[in-house]
């Protein structure tokens, strides 16, 4: 069952996996924009969760140790923003902009030494006979626990957001700081908690990158991950299924246009690998098309910052 | 307990302390950065700051400083505009790319000819491409209503794949021997970008930027623009009820920014770098949005900003050369700058107060 050289169920096993980092980075983004925080900082804060997780897991020689020391370096870059953002009020973008800057900086000078070097594995959770079922076998059970975690995190946001009662708060927030305040929620201390969180999750989904889809350390090896992260965050409307059916979406792509350049096809690989950018700006234009703030989903306090004068 | 009180009106103190004290204070922290890596953290600093220009070889790099701070200054007033709105075009860096190779474009396809019209038709070039580039984004957000910031990131690397064509292809050199890289455009005089005066390091790619910074300080303060640009950044809604069209402005801003970043690649292609390479793109479009925040989005700030920003590139490298100072540290030392810069800001709006324990009104943080 082959089309023009590409496996359809080897397509979607590797999207599956290809996926992961935007969607991990995505998903916490969401959370992030839900409160109310625009967050431009993912791309730092993945590149930083990239080069934290890989000396971590060289360091200890243990994978999970190492998408913990990613999460814990994107959570601590994404601790920068929320100080700057939430105590020195200072502008979002501009701080998000800066988060990635000193990001990629910090990624670089920490990752000298770690060219070259080959990560511990990440294995595949052993499914014993289901693994080898046609089919279901490679999409279903034939991947490693990150891509697990990361379906297991949709649900888990998209139940938080809907029916618990922090989810319920973290919504007001987002969309009337003023209201929220008056009830009296701590606005700024709700959205450091989830700053926090998109940062551990981009961290986590940087180390991904690093230890299992590349797995090597270079300069830049995210590269735009975490832009493309914050287009699907657009593209979901904010919603976690949609988020994962974004990452996925984009994830196909990128799959099929290396599959396509490995197959030597006729279009030049330079149109090939601009591609995933085009397409996400194609998808970004039919999205905002024709619809105002509201109609998008978008928080209503996005990118505000809150200052309690009373 | 510490409480911030929003000012009536920002203070014209720190808007002009700010800048000073985030420098100081990123000198303090790098100073402290460059000690955890083993380095001599005083003479890091006088090397970065001190030597370009009142060292030993301070003849050669102060050129140097001109040759950097030049596409700085460059695109940093172009965005400085756009902030100044609330337009925030990110992808100065694919605009200075896309500029340099509509202009190499021209006048490649000129060479040999020997005609003192080819390097003005590159300039526009240059400034067009950039235009262009800038207007995809501008165009999809007053058309769609399109995020300009996403837009125009994506855009950067989408020029850098087509910078990489270019310089393998369809502007290679056909005299390269199959090296990758056109043709050194600064080796013929029709397309060259000599420095007007030996050793100034000033080509005419500085002299557009200080132009530019006085005309866009004029438009600024003295234009009916400028005080639309400032309005819509400021009080949207006010702006509206005033008749300012924001797409209108979108358009104006982008347009604007686009093309003097183009213009910087077109300055940089036909000068300093001298042809198209693969890596191009060495990061000037997103320095300078540090530079224009460092300027406080002011034309003549920013022309200061772009000289302090500048000496980091330069005495950086001699820091490299000299104390073995990796590059990267160069770029944390960069975006620490940033930082301080954007939380220092706070005290132009907001003022400290102390308060006595005991009366925080409930959820006042």
């Amino acid at each position: 069952m082959d089309f023009g050289g590409i496996n359809p169920v080897t397509l979607i096993a590797t999207l599956m996996v290809t996926s992961v980092p935007i969607l991990l980075a995505a998903l916490g983004e969401a959370v992030v924009e839900r409160s109310g925080v625009l967050n431009l900082g993912v791309e730092g804060m993945m590149i930083l969760g990239a080069i934290g997780g890989f000396i971590t897991a060289v360091q200890t020689g243990s994978p999970v140790l190492g998408f913990l020391g990613g999460a814990l370096a994107g959570a601590v870059l994404s601790a920068i923003f929320a100080l700057l953002t939430q105590v020195f009020l200072a502008n979002q973008v501009a701080t998000g902009l800066a988060l990635t800057l000193f990001g990629l900086g910090v990624s670089s000078l920490a990752g000298q030494g770690y060219n070259g070097i080959k990560p511990p594995a990440t294995g595949k959770v052993p499914f014993g006979p289901l693994a080898d079922i046609p089919v279901l076998g490679p999409i279903l059970f034939g991947h490693d626990w990150v891509v697990y975690f990361s379906l297991a995190m949709v649900a888990a946001i998209w139940w938080v957001l809907r029916s618990t009662r922090a989810g319920l708060i973290l919504r007001a927030v987002g969309e009337n700081h003023d209201a929220a305040h008056a009830l009296g929620y701590r606005v700024n201390r709700i959205r450091l908690l989830a700053i926090l969180f998109g940062g551990a999750m981009a961290g986590m989904g940087g180390a991904y990158v690093s230890l299992v889809r590349v797995p090597q350390w270079t300069d830049g090896i995210t590269a735009g991950a975490g832009w493309i992260a914050l287009a699907i965050v657009v593209f979901a409307s904010w919603r976690p299924w949609r988020v994962l059916i974004g990452a996925y979406l984009f994830g196909g792509i990128s799959v099929l246009q290396l599959n396509l350049q490995a197959a030597g096809s006729a279009i030049p690989v330079e149109y090939l690998s601009m591609a995933p950018y085009l397409i996400t700006i194609l998808v970004l234009v039919v999205i905002s098309s024709g619809k105002g703030k509201a109609a998008t989903g978008a928080p209503a306090e996005l990118g505000h910052n809150f200052h309690a004068s009373r | 307990m510490l409480r911030l009180e929003k000012r009536p009106n920002p203070s014209r103190f720190w808007l002009y302390a700010t800048p000073v004290v985030a420098v100081l204070l990123t000198m303090i922290a790098g100073g402290l950065l460059f000690a955890a890596m083993g380095k001599n953290p005083f003479e890091v600093i006088r090397t970065i700051f001190w030597d370009p220009i009142f060292g030993q070889f301070a003849f050669y790099l102060r050129g140097q400083l001109l040759v950097k701070a030049g596409p700085l200054i460059l695109i940093a007033i172009g965005l400085a505009l756009g902030f100044r709105a609330g337009i925030w075009n990110i992808g100065a860096e694919g605009q200075y790319i896309i500029g340099a190779i509509c202009a190499a474009a021209v006048g490649l396809a000129a060479y040999p000819t020997e005609s003192r019209w080819i390097f003005p038709a590159m300039v526009i070039a240059g400034a067009f491409g950039g235009w262009a580039w800038a207007m995809i984004p501008a165009i999809l957000k007053t058309r769609f209503n399109t995020n300009e910031i996403l837009v125009s990131l994506m855009l950067v690397y989408v020029a850098e794949t087509i910078v990489a064509k270019a310089a393998t292809g369809f502007l290679k050199n056909p005299e390269g021997m199959g090296f990758p890289g056109s043709r050194n455009l600064s080796t013929f005089p029709a397309t060259a970008n000599p420095e007007l005066f030996a050793g100034s390091g000033l080509h005419w790619g500085g002299v557009t930027a200080l132009v530019m910074a006085i005309l866009a300080w004029v438009l600024l303060s003295r234009h009916i623009l400028g005080f639309q640009i400032r309005l819509a950044g400021q009080a949207p809604r006010a702006a509206r009820f005033n008749g300012v069209n924001p797409n209108r402005l979108v358009m104006l801003c982008m347009g604007a920014s686009g093309a003097l970043a183009g213009l910087a690649g077109m300055f940089e292609v036909t000068g300093p770098a001298g042809q198209i390479t693969i890596d191009f793109g060495t990061g000037y479009g997103f320095t300078a949005i540090i530079v224009a925040f460092l300027g406080r989005l002011n034309p003549l700030g920013i022309v200061l900003a772009g000289f302090i920003m500048a000496l980091t590139y330069v005495g950086g490298e001699m820091a490299s050369t000299n104390l073995g100072l990796p590059d990267a540290a160069i770029q944390v030392f960069q975006g620490m700058l940033l930082f301080f810069l954007l939380g220092v800001d706070m005290l132009t709006n907001y003022r400290i107060r102390l308060r006595a324990a005991g009366t925080t009104v409930k959820g006042a943080l």
